[in-house]
């Protein structure tokens, strides 16, 4: 991977965990709040990003026909399947009650906030089982990722965690 | 106002346009899309031989991801010497952060999509299965939230 890439996600990420810092996110507490609607400060959060990131995400690629350090555009591969609804409501029920999720689980780690140490650390366990145990059926061995037409029928075989394709950025291969 | 943000808005409206810049940052100059959740996953790459873990789009991303990462916690670190504030640590109790953690990692992964890459990333590329995503968890995080304390949950 070239080292400009690995630069920029280093310097993204750096001003991501700062925004989540500034906006006191990376307190779970902060979280719990918003969830009982006591401050819905989240919202504005939510809001700004959304807001800021939508207009990036649709003029850059009208106006550069590619990324400055970069092969080409990603996309935010979603499908509407019951894996991307349930995982959400699996996700909102750890997020409810812990008020943590994985952005700000990181950045607290910076701020000092030690105690999300043992979120993140959960947050590796159950990531770990969901490849392992719960992966699209598709993964489970390795020849049948190739099959190309699988994913049609069955929604559990959606293999959608693909944001670029090894094709589009072939200098990735090497690691 | 005064009702619904009882700890003022500048910092949480601040915050979210620096966000929106910092993801905007790395599309612009890598052309990838700076969800968080995906580097749980990505990681375990480098040490399980499982086949969903070796996954081309997970070995190929597991670099710049964790770079990513990397740079959440020099954020974090950088905002406490910027604000000149003490080290603070939730009160969240340890099971609920365990218990909790879990169930983010499990879901987010299953689900392809945090509150960044459904909430943020999904919501700016205009995917529908994503704004169902954000409204799925948002309703379970809310109920989940509200439920814990009417069941005498301390925090």
């Amino acid at each position: 991977m070239k080292p400009a890439i690995l630069a920029w996600a280093l310097i993204s990420g750096a001003l991501f965990g700062f925004g989540l810092s500034l906006s006191t996110m990376i307190r779970p507490e902060v979280v719990l709040s918003f969830l009982r609607f006591n401050d819905i400060g989240l919202l504005l959060v939510l809001g700004g990003a959304v807001v800021v990131t939508l207009i990036v995400y649709q003029l850059a690629p009208r106006l550069l026909a590619k990324p400055l350090f970069g092969s080409a555009w990603g996309k935010h591969p979603s499908e509407m399947n019951a894996r991307t609804l349930g995982g959400a409501a699996i996700f909102g029920i750890g997020w409810g009650l812990s008020g943590v999720c994985p952005g700000p689980a990181i950045a607290g780690l910076g701020a000092g906030n030690w105690p999300l140490l043992v979120a993140v650390l959960a947050i590796f366990a159950g990531a770990w089982a969901q490849g392992r145990f719960f992966a699209p059926k598709a993964l489970t061995v390795v020849e049948t990722t190739a099959q190309p037409g699988r994913s049609e029928t069955d929604p559990f075989d959606n293999i959608s965690t693909q944001a670029l394709t090894p094709a589009e950025y072939p200098e990735e291969e090497a690691h | 106002m005064q009702q619904f943000f009882p700890n003022g808005f500048g910092h949480y409206l601040a915050g979210g346009l620096i966000i929106g810049a910092a993801v905007g940052l790395l599309f612009v100059m890598t052309g990838l899309i700076g969800g968080m959740s995906t580097v749980f996953s990505s990681t375990w790459s480098f040490f399980s031989k499982q086949p969903f873990f070796q996954q081309e789009c997970l070995t190929g991303s597991r670099c710049w991801r964790l770079a990513y990462a990397a740079g959440l916690v020099l954020g974090g670190l950088a905002w406490m010497g910027w604000s000149a504030s003490a080290p603070w640590q939730t009160g969240v109790t340890w099971w609920q952060l365990a218990a909790g953690g879990f169930l983010v990692g499990f879901g987010a992964r299953m689900s392809n999509g945090c509150t960044s890459g459904h909430g943020i990333c999904g919501l700016a590329s205009l995917q529908l299965p994503s704004l169902l995503a954000v409204l799925t968890f948002l309703a379970t995080a809310i109920a989940t939230a509200q439920l814990f304390v009417w069941f005498g949950g301390a925090s």
